[in-house]
């Protein structure tokens, strides 16, 4: 066994992450696993959304697998995906050098910001899904959008007091960006020869296919309803985190019967609907079960 | 005498902003001044994505110290009349000073305002500026953010410089306090850099690789975009608004020339255009034939170590957007446009009107019945024979989507009206093309691209391609007839179907655009001199109702006026011929406006609008509207006048019927030496009021007389 192997992010995938994981661990984030959940994002993340919500500082930073049936596009794409990994880091209170930190974490990747022209383009972002709105940028690399940067400022319908920033790096993009690779099945996984596409590239045309052509439509119906049904239970008995995974998987659910193609474009409002009615409900019960325990250390606090 | 200088820094501020957070800057610093009695000369205002400067030159040390006072009442006045009195001032009863007024002992209050130090106003006045800032989205950040009182800004605020003279104006804003330091470019400057005053500011900055004048920087894209595209032997596409948007993201601008693969031209160039300019902020450029080239201008922030590695990084991105184009160009054409038509049905025109598959359905009848009637694709009727002035002809020439005119001469009646009804049920069809999903702004251009290439005729590509023109000022004018069938059809459905459900566009609120489609109906029919009957219209087709058809011929007035405002048509004129009520035909209704215009700004117009006030005003002060018969022996000017009438009415009355407006002026200018002569000779308030009666019926018949042209008592002057 050597000591601490050198981390080569500039060559290795998994360096890239592990590059991440370090920086922002010297810099006071938790490093957390991803959620074990199927979702479309990382602000899904409970370590997201709903430590968004309440006056405690919350620093952290982790990968979250994410999942977009209908990008899938059966490995014959170069880049797109309907299974990839985002970085998040959610500092919260916003500290007053996000930008300085975030800057230095691309530096500590392998980004030279006077090699590479790097730029904060407006783009702010909504999800009523989640009942959150935030202002920020996407992080442009030599005209690539390789991060999205977002200071929140309602999550769940409340407003957030205190606002967190959050970071979320498209970490093949980027990776395809440090090595100089086209096509993200080229992407070097650990430096050692061993490609994205080899660890990827069947699942990713399995996964296209049942995305698109296999799944059963109507367990996912069915499970759709179950997990709304579960999702109210759970609300109904005050575990808004359960109830919140629930919500988290009826919306993949939708994702995955819109790839099956059989939602029609009148019912598709009503789902999305549902959904963000299940997600809002959660993300209201768990400020509302929090808010004497928030309050206890921040008496001036309120919701 | 100091200058003052402001800044405030902030994270990126969006580069669309910039212009309107300027303006706001200036305009709170303005009232702030004004608020203290601070005469404020021209200001200097800048932005870079980073910080927003003001400089105002030359302000006061201090304001001057002011005395006022205010007259009040009398010693001995009711007590209430007195403490009102002390109220209203804000003084108390002792400080009141008593006057001798007129030998009468009366109070006074009298306040003296000290001069005020100038940098004491503006400590007070930044902070007033910071929290009345209004952005169009502004946020909270941060600690300080625990509380939603906190302070908002449009991204977070990062430091605030007050300079007056060569001090530091303090003051403080939440956690921020005002000094001397600022920062340079994000990349090229570390550390901070001491400002010593206005003068040196500027120029302290860009030694930092920060170019605080946006229009500094909006120059140096604009001269290096095209000296890069000159290097390379093309030419810039020149794009304004491109050259404000990079300049507003960068505050050290670096154009860069790259190259794309050439294969990507088999895409429309409007989408190679588009993609490069929305979604990256690229100039595109043209070759010698005017064709557009593999090439694109990316605007950089830094003087880059290998700018190479910058432009290649940039055509990379710029590649993976343009494989989507043609993914999605050559995915579209695989489905006719017919087929794609068929979803429309999907989609929701308006919650009271329907889907857009219905409205297209109305368009395509109307589009038809325009042609079958004869009122688009015939040779347009001449509509008088002098009085018609040249339209301006609008839009440039040589344009990219120039309207083109087919000749379409050789089709019978019947075929044209086929192929308008075939043009506008696809007129809508690539609404649900990914592409237009994609860039909504190439509605109809794409359409007119993939009728052309499922083989469809010329014609009906066209009217595809143009029906949603003019889409402003400025933009062409259809003129090839299957193209005005379409788009005259499409405009006046949106224009009858919203008023039918009494959708009017009101103050400043025109969600449906009913302006814009209003304007372009204007300058279709005036374009090509359509005699289109819009009442009949409007009632046979859809069945608009009284109400919402007065409302719409006012809208119709309204916009008409805004429309020929560019032209010099007067607007009082137009509201002349107008107000005669009935009159529906634009082509008609301006070539009377015309030759009214030209009549009354001669001598006999002016003379004979003067006459026409004087009667009208006689007969209004006598409320008249009697009708005596002539008993008497009229004076020589008296029947000179009716003689004059008994000729000008039927000569008038035969050329509108001609539509020879220039001729109905003629007739009226007869009028004008027998009406002087009339005013000048005649006593019509006479003892006899035999004859007083009759003159009072002369001069309503010579009132009657003008307003068949046109209605005088509109005309202003």
């Amino acid at each position: 066994m050597t000591d601490t192997p050198a981390r080569n992010p500039q060559k290795s995938f998994q360096d890239m992450i592990l590059a991440l994981h370090d920086f922002w661990s010297a810099n006071g984030c938790l490093i957390l696993q991803p959620y074990d959940m199927r979702m479309g994002a990382g602000t899904f993340h409970t370590a997201t959304t709903l430590r968004a919500l309440g006056p405690e500082p919350w620093n952290a930073a982790f990968v979250q697998p994410c999942r977009r049936p209908t990008d899938g596009r059966y490995g014959e794409n170069p880049n797109r995906l309907q299974h990839y990994y985002q970085y998040q880091v959610i500092l919260k209170p916003s500290p007053s050098d996000i930008q300085e930190l975030y800057l230095k974490s691309l530096e500590v990747i392998g980004i030279d910001p006077l090699k590479h022209d790097i730029r904060f383009v407006e783009d702010d972002w909504e999800s009523p899904t989640l009942g959150a709105w935030g202002l920020g940028w996407e992080v442009w690399c030599d005209g690539m959008e390789v991060t999205q940067f977002t200071y929140f400022q309602q999550m769940g319908g409340f407003d957030c007091k205190p606002v967190a920033g959050e970071l979320t790096y498209g970490l093949e993009r980027l990776a395809m960006y440090i090595q100089g690779v086209d096509n993200v099945y080229d992407l070097d996984f650990n430096g050692q020869g061993v490609s994205y596409g080899e660890v990827f590239l069947e699942n990713e045309k399995q996964m296209s296919k049942w995305n698109f052509e296999v799944a059963d439509t109507d367990a996912l119906f069915d499970l759709f309803n179950k997990a709304e049904a579960e999702c109210k239970l759970s609300l109904a008995n005050d575990v808004p985190i359960a109830a919140y995974e629930q919500a988290i998987e009826a919306s993949h659910l939708f994702n995955l019967l819109q790839a099956r193609g059989v939602i029609s474009v009148q019912e598709r409002a009503s789902y999305m609907a549902r959904v963000r009615d299940l997600a809002r409900g959660s993300c209201e019960k768990y400020a509302e079960l929090m808010t004497p325990q928030w309050q206890e250390k921040f008496p001036e606090w309120s919701l | 005498m100091s200058d003052f200088l402001l800044e405030l820094r902030c994270e990126e501020i969006p580069a669309r902003m910039q212009a309107g957070a300027r303006a706001e800057l200036e305009k709170l610093f303005r009232r702030e001044m004004d608020a203290s009695g601070v005469a404020v000369g021209e200001l200097t205002v800048w932005s870079t994505p980073r910080r927003l400067a003001l400089i105002a030159r030359e302000l006061p040390e201090a304001t001057e110290a002011v005395s006022e006072e205010a007259k009040g009442p009398p010693v001995g006045a009711p007590d209430q009349a007195v403490d009102g009195f002390c109220r209203k001032n804000g003084v108390t009863r002792d400080d009141l000073e008593v006057r001798d007024v007129k030998g009468r002992e009366t109070y006074f209050a009298v306040k003296n305002i000290p001069g005020r130090a100038m940098s004491d106003l503006l400590a007070e006045a930044i902070p007033a500026i910071i929290r009345d800032f209004s952005w169009p989205k502004s946020m909270r950040w941060g600690a300080a953010s625990l509380s939603t009182e906190s302070l908002r800004w449009v991204r977070p605020l990062s430091g605030i410089v007050a300079m007056l003279g060569s001090d530091v104006v303090k003051c403080e804003v939440d956690e921020f306090v005002s000094g001397r330091y600022t920062k340079g470019h994000r990349f090229h400057s570390r550390g901070l850099i001491e400002i010593s005053d206005a003068d040196t500011y500027a120029g302290n900055l860009r030694e930092a690789n920060v170019i605080v004048d946006h229009e500094e920087r909006a120059a140096i894209i604009r001269k290096g975009a095209m000296k890069a595209a000159e290097a390379a032997g093309l030419k810039l596409v020149e794009d304004e608004g491109l050259v404000v948007e990079n300049a507003g993201l960068t505050e050290w601008p670096v154009p860069l020339l790259g190259r794309f693969d050439e294969d990507f031209l088999g895409v429309p160039p409007e989408v190679i255009q588009l993609t490069a300019r929305v979604n990256q902020k690229y100039f595109v450029c043209e070759d010698a034939d005017g064709k557009l080239a593999d090439a694109f201008i990316c605007t950089a922030n830094i003087e880059a170590v290998d700018p190479a590695v910058v432009v290649d990084g940039n055509r990379k991105v710029l590649a993976a957007r343009l494989s989507d184009a043609r993914f999605f160009w050559e995915l579209d054409k695989k489905t006719p446009l017919e087929e794609h038509a068929k979803k429309l049905e999907r989609i929701t025109f308006h919650e009271k009107l329907g889907t857009v598959a219905d409205k297209v359905e109305r368009v395509a009848k109307l589009a038809r019945w325009l042609v079958e009637e004869g009122i688009v694709g015939s040779n347009p009727t001449p509509a008088t024979k002098s009085s018609v002035r040249p339209e301006p002809v609008e839009g440039r020439d040589g344009e990219a989507g120039q309207v083109r005119t087919s000749t379409s001469s050789a089709r019978t009646v019947e075929e044209l009206a086929d192929l308008a009804e075939q043009a506008a049920r696809l007129c809508k069809a690539d609404l649900v093309t990914e592409m237009v999903g994609e860039f909504p702004e190439l509605q109809g251009l794409m359409g007119g691209y993939y009728a052309r290439a499922e083989g469809l005729p010329d014609e009906v590509a066209d009217a595809i391609r143009d029906h949603y023109k003019p889409v402003g000022q400025g933009d062409n004018v259809p003129t090839a007839p299957l193209t005005v069938a379409v788009s005259l059809a499409d405009k006046l459905d949106t224009m009858f179907s919203f008023f039918s459900v009494e959708l009017y566009p009101t103050g400043s609120k025109d969600p449906f655009a009913l302006r814009r489609a209003m304007l372009g109906i204007i300058a279709t029919v005036l374009q090509s001199k359509l005699r289109v009957p819009i009442t009949q219209i409007a009632r046979a087709h859809y069945d608009l109702a009284d109400g919402p058809l007065a409302w719409f011929l006012d809208f119709l007035d309204e916009r008409l006026k805004v429309q020929q405002r560019e032209a010099g048509v007067r607007h009082d004129l137009i509201d002349a011929v107008f107000a005669l009520g009935g009159e529906d035909d634009l082509v008609r209704l301006l070539a009377r406006v015309h030759a009214l215009q030209a009549f009354i700004e001669t001598d006999n117009g002016t003379n004979l609008l003067a006459g026409y006030k004087r009667a009208a005003n006689i007969l209004k002060k006598e409320e008249w509207d009697a009708n005596a018969e002539l008993s008497y022996t009229p004076e020589p000017a008296e029947k000179a006048l009716i003689d004059a009438l008994d000729v000008a009415e039927p000569q008038a009355a035969t050329a509108i019927e001609a539509e020879d407006f220039a001729a109905a002026m003629s007739a009226l200018a007869s009028l004008r030496a027998p009406i002087d002569a009339f005013f000048e000779e005649v006593t019509v308030n006479d003892d006899d009021a035999n004859k007083r009666n009759a003159r009072l019926d002369l001069l309503a018949r010579f009132r009657a007389a003008v307003h068949n042209v046109a209605d005088f008592s509109k005309i202003e002057g």
